[in-house]
């Protein structure tokens, strides 16, 4: 509850005991939040805390079951986002809801009244967007733009509104840490004028740095409510987890082994129209090395896990090398034969398919890697479901994996729980080259602490390991070594001793062709 | 009141062996309807349709003749199917698959040779499996829909059959009438039973069932086409290829068909004819989810969709109602199953408004979004 001062400075927004339940999961449970004008607020919590359902009934997406919402001191019930918008509240998603043939105003023009002429709408984006120092050409495709001027469009979009709350729902995880601090100079002048944010995130850093209060969630429940200037980054990992969350101890310098893993001038065309063709892509990967490949999300990961999982093959048969032999030809069952294994960023549907038993999910990454042990009758191919039941108890014993019963379906385990699975399904085999692409995407800080600690160790075992991810923290806890990913193209390899998150950044911005930028970067620190 | 589905955080096991039972009686209740409205007394209609063909050897024979073609295309279509390939024209791999197999006994029709028989059913499969690859190879290559190009090519095979009979096979001895020559004694399948007609078709429906039940239950290949079938990305990182099983599942349900068109022209029907089938091919579609695309419920289920033959002959000579009646019933009944088959998915609820404000309005806001 506010203090008697307060009364003057009374709440734009007031939460109270607000409950959402889904069946009879309680997603927010008795949630009390109050938003002041001007100020940044932030809304802590890992993945699956509740944040999310939080804002969707702020916005009108989503009804609560019970508690109560006023607006300016007077109780509101939020029945749609238009309501929403017309009571002052403008919101940016994290995924953008964007028409990729049409152009930045026409995406505009959508979401307002069919009355204004697209000219005056133009307009009035272009001033905004010089306003607030949001970069937009309101002509351009949207298909042509980065995510970061995606999201612009997003923001300016809310803005058109005149909105005294703007909701914005991770709004860096997309971005450059150059596009990030541009979005924060925005923030800071929407709070100057008077306006609220509620900002919702799960980096610790970024709260600090830009947000006057916080209000932290775990298992729907708020666990904290401060001043996230005056806390340590520890403590409010505490807040959001509940415990102490594990230090990774880092790979560190072993000596350098062989090259396991080699990509020599990789190509790979676009095989959609949005997809991303790889240009050139070089890279090895030593025993005992991590190498992580940073980059911001769309730029050609998936494209080269998918080139070098074999999961599309390429034309140039020495383009990918595996424990030394080419295999660019060859498909994902020949370089698992070779020692390989892969962990794709999707869980749901591509590492592992929901619907079926953690067994089955186990027969799916090794039936040819581990024929002696999982087949029988031949060429009948018959599954030993007792030997594959076996190993899987195992792989779930070894990564800790928590579950109901001893084998239920891939869908029915937490994200964290089935990545663990997934990961230590690859782990369990001793693979001399892993591949891994966002090994901890959506997944709760104990687990992720969990599998990256397991990555480290494979390499310091004497596996060369390459991590995809687009989370600079992670990269830095267990990458020897860093390149990064833009537009198709790979970066040279560094140590990661060597590299700054500035200097990633600009990277990440394709600045590979430019020495000059590099060198400048690399003198200033 | 309002009737709301919620989607079940897993599917009911319950349901999923329930619904098609639940579907049989919503079909006999809507046929009670329906002979009602027809002026008949709709409980000596149903037990003349569904019990008394049960109680005469030779219906139940009938039963077993009927079923056999509907069996053999049904667990093909059941691989089909699970593996995410719509193969809808196993009428047409039926006609074709009779076609092949009748060369021998046809064209050849001098040559007398126990071999006759076994290289029948080899060209009867044959016959479907090249049938059913057209559509395979233009989905494999050119991602041509597979549901419209195999019931196309239905029609096609339906009236090559036609042209058949009437023109280069057309029996000089049948007196102008568009059929071909009656099969030597050696192109006819044996019957297996001295009480009936039962031929040897009937083995081959519950060997081939039981079989692909194996197939699907302990193999790799059946663990490959369920994979496939539920993801084609986790396929592609398990290393199975759906583009081979696109070849792999029309090839096997194409012969499976085509088997079993032989087996009914060599069996039941003795010559080609213009119409050789009641639509079996179309019916096994119903048998196939009917039986859950499980090969032993698919027995289960030809069993039954057999006896809606059965029984439709039968009513339509104790009632005097017409033929079309058979396929009314099949039609309710895969229209229950499928309707059937959401509560395995879904909780379906129903909603008073007056009484749960807060649910209802929060169902209709999560609709609205």
């Amino acid at each position: 509850m506010s203090v008697a001062g307060a009364s003057a400075e009374r709440p734009l927004l007031a939460v109270r005991n607000l409950t959402k339940l889904f069946g009879t999961f309680a997603a927010c449970n008795g949630i009390d939040l109050d938003i002041q004008p001007g100020e940044i607020h932030a809304l802590l919590g890992e993945n699956g805390a509740g944040k999310s359902t939080l804002v969707k009934m702020l916005f009108g997406v989503l009804a609560p079951t019970s508690g109560q919402i006023s607006w300016r001191g007077e109780a509101v019930s939020i029945a749609s986002p238009s309501a929403a918008r017309k009571l002052g509240i403008g919101m940016v998603f994290q995924h953008f809801s964007l028409f990729e043939a049409l152009t930045v105003a026409e995406n505009i023009a959508l979401s307002l009244d069919g009355t204004i002429p697209l000219a005056r709408v133009a307009e009035r984006a272009a001033e905004l967007s010089r306003a607030y120092g949001l970069p937009l050409d309101p002509k351009a495709h949207v298909a042509d733009l980065s995510v970061g001027e995606r999201q612009r469009i997003e923001i300016v979009r809310a803005l058109l509104q005149n909105p005294q709350l703007i909701i914005l729902d991770e709004p860096t995880s997309v971005l450059t840490p150059q596009e990030a601090d541009r979005l924060f100079e925005t923030l800071f002048k929407l709070r100057a004028e008077g306006r609220s944010v509620l900002y919702i995130s799960h980096r610790l850093e970024e709260v600090q740095r830009i947000c006057d209060r916080a209000t932290v969630l775990r298992h729907g429940k708020v666990t904290g409510a401060c001043d996230p200037k005056k806390e340590t980054a520890a403590s409010l990992a505490r807040m959001m987890v509940g415990a102490d969350v594990p230090h990774v101890s880092a790979a560190g310098t072993s000596t350098k082994g062989d090259v396991l893993l080699e990509a020599r001038h990789l190509d790979m065309p676009a095989r959609t129209p949005f997809a991303v063709s790889l240009k050139d892509v070089s890279l090895k990967v030593h025993a005992g090395e991590v190498l992580a490949i940073a980059g911001v999300a769309g730029n050609g990961q998936s494209e080269l896990f998918d080139a070098l999982s074999g999961e599309y093959t390429v034309a140039d048969q020495n383009a990918v090398l595996i424990r030394q032999r080419p295999v660019g030809q060859q498909g994902i069952t020949a370089r698992r034969l070779l020692g390989a294994g892969f962990v794709p960023e999707e869980r749901h549907g591509h590492a592992a398919v929901t619907g079926m038993s953690l067994s089955d999910n186990l027969v799916l990454a090794r039936n040819q890697s581990d024929r002696k042990a999982f087949l029988g009758g031949g060429v009948l191919g018959i599954i030993k479901y007792v030997a594959v039941r076996l190993a899987s108890r195992r792989i779930s014993e070894a990564m800790d994996v928590r579950k109901s019963g001893d084998d239920p379906t891939a869908g029915s385990l937490s994200g964290g729980n089935l990545q663990k699975y997934i990961v230590g399904r690859e782990l369990d085999r001793q693979p001399a080259v892993l591949i891994v692409n966002q090994p901890t995407w959506g997944v709760d800080a104990g687990a992720a602490s969990r599998i990256r600690q397991a990555l480290v160790d494979l390499a310091k075992s004497g596996s060369a390991v390459l991590v995809i991810s687009q989370d600079l923290d992670e990269i830095f806890e267990v990458a020897t070594e860093v390149a990064v990913i833009s537009e198709g193209r790979l970066s040279d390899i560094y140590p990661a001793s060597a590299l700054s998150r500035e200097k990633i950044g600009l990277l990440m911005g394709g600045l590979q062709g430019q020495p000059e930028a590099l060198t400048e970067a690399a003198h200033a620190h | 009141m309002r009737i709301e589905l919620e989607k079940r955080p897993q599917a009911s096991v319950f349901y999923a062996v329930l619904s098609p039972f639940i579907a049989l009686v919503l079909t006999v209740i809507a046929g009670g309807i329906m002979f009602w409205l027809l002026g008949k007394d709709p409980v000596s209609a149903l037990y003349s349709f569904f019990v008394e063909p049960l109680l005469d050897v030779w219906s139940l024979h009938e039963i077993a003749i009927k079923a056999a073609p509907l069996i053999l295309i049904g667990v093909g279509l059941s691989i089909c199917y699970r593996s995410n390939n719509w193969n809808i024209g196993a009428e047409g791999q039926f006609i074709m698959g009779a076609i092949a197999g009748s060369i021998v006994p046809v064209v050849f029709h001098e040559w007398h040779s126990p071999l006759v028989l076994p290289l029948m059913l080899i060209f009867g499969m044959i016959g479907g499996a090249l049938y059913a690859a057209i559509p395979a190879f233009l989905k494999a290559n050119l991602n041509t829909n597979e549901i419209l190009s195999s019931l196309m090519l239905v029609y096609v095979a339906q009236f090559f059959l036609d042209w058949i009979v009437r023109g280069p096979w057309r029996s000089p001895e049948g007196y102008n009438f568009p059929v071909t020559r009656n099969f030597a004694p050696e192109a006819i399948l044996p019957e297996i039973l001295d009480s009936g007609r039962t031929n040897l078709g009937f083995v081959f429906a519950i060997v081939a069932a039981v079989l692909i039940w194996f197939m699907m239950r302990y193999t790799l290949k059946g663990f490959e086409i369920t994979v496939l079938g539920q993801s084609e990305r986790a396929g592609r990182f398990a290393g199975f290829s759906s583009r081979r099983m696109i070849w792999f599942s029309m090839l096997l349900s194409g012969a499976l068909a085509g088997l079993a068109g032989i087996s009914e022209v060599s069996g039941n029907i003795n010559k080609l004819q213009p119409i050789i089938s009641p639509g079996y091919g179309f019916t096994a579609i119903i048998v196939a989810f009917l039986g859950r695309l499980n090969p032993l419920g698919i027995i289960a289920a030809g069993l039954f969709l057999a006896l809606t033959y059965v029984g439709g002959e039968a009513v339509q000579l104790t009632l005097t109602v017409s033929d079309k009646v058979t396929r009314v019933f099949q039609g309710l009944l895969l229209f229950f199953v499928l309707s059937c088959d959401t509560l395995i998915l879904y909780k379906i609820r129903l909603v008073f408004p007056g009484r749960t404000a807060a649910v209802a309005q929060d169902g209709l806001q999560g609709g609205a979004e």
